[in-house]
């Protein structure tokens, strides 16, 4: 026993360095329970790319959202070509016309009709705002929402639109364009979803 | 023959001088209820402490017996919520109880919060017991939401979109933060069994821990009054409040007596209307959750609805950042700013009786842009609406923002020196 006076200094020093690597040990010991919560193999495994056949998909009409990838209902359009001149006539009035927003879309899709092939657009169907599926309207009428309608989606939840190549209109909830999600063709009438493939 | 001068203590006595021996279990009820002096003129507005207790209660024990038939998986959740409604004896009660419950528990909760509003119960030396009153606030919103995800219905599944996309608005990590909360690239299964978890198990050992820390903080400083005025400045000889009652035996009585009449009407909705008319259970909530069906019209249950106004009335982008984001800065500010209180409040005077005319008139324009806040956010989006909810919202903060000069600059009248009536 050391009955001389108490060495604060050391003391502090010990009381520091002891709480320094207990709080290392902290740290390390969270890793496994924040780990835990990000997309398990078997979630992974189901976010695999998908194979959608669109021979059956006419102009004007839509697939979806049926087919699913990652659980996220996705869009596939087949724009008549009367309704692809048109996607570019009245440009002032969307939020990001030209995609600078490189997020929302592969390079590939960074053009005129935001697709890989000008008549087939395929879109995620998950409003930008806050998650909720929009739905298509994809004729030329007035609508309740908009009076001079040129076709394209509209999110129920909190109003948003989008025209037919996903393009947010301005001064609605949604920030940004309708996602294009990684695809490829596979042949004319299949495409592959997640999965950026060859160039095209 | 030798009188027994001193008599020997009785059973119960003795049993008790034996149990305080090693708790202190005689000092704790002293403490907390036969010496804790609360002030003798609490009127209506102080029922809601106790009666969110009994809320707890409830939401507790009904839990804890439909966790016994419930399934937390995506194919067996809905319908195992199906089983306990059909199946089970008096499922049926027990699932609306907790049903009804939930939002009982936020009526008597904002009553509770209007309270300390009114009364200035939030002031030194109560700042803490509020912040702790606060934290107990938020731990209730996640946890009724995520008791509303398990039910699995589409509105469930839903709503949970929608909030958990709430994260994605986040600069840079959004994205990767919501993949990690759902533990999925969209709402599964895997979200589902996460958010059991929470809601049985890690939220409400939280709440109760809170709401113990509530109360011990409660009864170190305190009681306020509808007066406002403390009560220990006057003391009688033996050092008794003299406008304190004990809290038991007079509110405890006082309380169940308010919790007979509260049961009445939790009953009246119970048994008549359970789900509202689409208020309390929503009517998606009917169908089975289904990633591909978003319903027409996505609305939070009525107790979130004031704040969902306000983050779909927050429709345009700022200094380079999306109005997504800003709807997200907006919502969880109006949802902490009470916690500032505190230091927002520069009146000389507590309780809202003595306050001025200004203070007066805010609380009003809160309450009311509260009410008409909750009832934009459960209405489909209209640019009628969303004009009529970004004016409430700007109300609403400036209850609070502009605190700091109208409660200084109004003329106040004197505070008494007793409590009255």
């Amino acid at each position: 026993m050391n009955a001389g006076p108490v060495n604060k200094q050391r003391r502090y020093f010990l009381i520091g360095a002891t709480a320094a690597v207990g709080g290392v040990g902290m740290v390390g010991a969270a890793v496994p329970f924040v780990q835990a919560w990000l997309p398990s193999a078997k979630a992974r495994a189901m976010g695999a790319p998908i194979r959608v056949d669109i021979a059956k998909l006419r102009p004007g009409e839509i697939l979806g959202p049926i087919p699913a990838w990652r659980g996220q209902p996705v869009f596939i359009v087949n724009r008549a070509e009367a309704t692809l001149a048109k996607l570019n006539v009245a440009t002032a009035a969307l939020a990001d016309p030209d995609s600078e927003n490189e997020a929302m879309q592969p390079e590939y899709a960074r053009n005129a009709w935001r697709s890989r092939r000008p008549d087939i657009g395929v879109y995620l169907g998950l409003c930008t705002h806050l998650g909720c599926s929009p739905k298509y309207y994809g004729e030329v009428r007035p609508e309740t929402f908009d009076a001079n309608w040129q076709g394209g989606f509209f999110c129920p939840c909190h109003g948003s639109r989008f025209d037919l190549a996903g393009r947010v209109v301005k001064s609605v909830p949604a920030p940004d364009n309708l996602p294009v999600p990684p695809h490829f063709f596979e042949s004319d009438n299949v495409v592959v979803i997640g999965q950026d493939g060859a160039a095209a | 023959m030798a009188e027994a001068t001193v008599k020997r203590p009785g059973r119960w006595t003795r049993f008790m001088a034996w149990l305080d021996a090693r708790m202190p279990v005689t000092e704790t009820v002293e403490y907390h209820a036969t010496k804790y002096y609360a002030p003798k003129n609490f009127n209506f507005w102080y029922y809601f402490g106790a009666l969110a207790m009994v809320v707890l209660v409830i939401q507790l024990l009904s839990g804890i017996w439909l966790t016994m038939s419930y399934v937390p998986s995506g194919a067996g959740a809905f319908a195992s919520v199906e089983y306990i409604m059909r199946d089970v004896e008096f499922g049926w009660l027990i699932r609306y109880m907790h049903s009804t419950g939930a939002s009982a528990f936020f009526l008597v909760v904002y009553l509770h919060m209007f309270r300390a509003l009114a009364y200035g119960s939030y002031r030194a030396p109560r700042e803490l017991l509020w912040l702790i009153g606060m934290a107990i606030y938020l731990v209730l919103m996640a946890e009724g939401f995520f008791g509303y995800v398990l039910t699995w219905g589409n509105m469930s599944f839903w709503a949970a979109q929608v909030i958990v996309s709430l994260a994605g608005a986040i600069p840079i990590v959004g994205p990767e933060l919501m993949e990690w909360v759902r533990g999925d690239y969209g709402m599964s299964e895997i979200t589902l069994n996460r958010f059991f978890a929470l809601h049985v198990v890690a939220v409400p050992l939280a709440l109760v821990g809170l709401v113990f820390l509530h109360i011990v903080a409660l009864h170190h400083v305190g009681s306020n009054n509808p007066d406002g005025i403390d009560i220990k400045q006057q003391k009688d000889a033996e050092g008794v409040p003299v406008d304190g009652i004990p809290f038991h035996p007079y509110y405890t009585v006082h309380d169940l007596q308010a919790t007979v009449v509260f049961l009445f009407l939790f009953c009246l909705v119970l048994f008549y209307a359970p789900e509202m008319y689409g208020y309390f259970i929503e009517k998606p909530n009917f169908e089975e959750a289904n990633p591909l069906k978003t319903p027409e019209h996505i609305a939070p249950v009525w107790y979130y609805t004031p704040f969902y106004a306000m983050l779909r009335a927050t429709t345009f982008p700022l200094f380079g950042l999306s109005a997504k984001f800003w709807g997200l800065v907006v919502m969880a500010g109006a949802i902490l700013i009470p916690a500032i209180l505190p230091w927002l409040d520069r009146s000389p005077v507590r309780s809202i009786r003595y306050k001025g005319a200004w203070s007066k008139l805010m609380l009003g324009l809160l309450v009311a842009s509260f009410i008409a806040l909750g009832y934009l956010g459960t209405i489909p989006p209209s640019p009628g609406a969303t004009v009529a909810a970004q004016l409430f919202t700007i109300v609403y903060f400036a209850y609070f923002l502009l605190m700091p000069w109208y409660s200084r600059i109004e003329r106040v009248k004197p505070e008494p020196e007793r409590v009255t009536r």
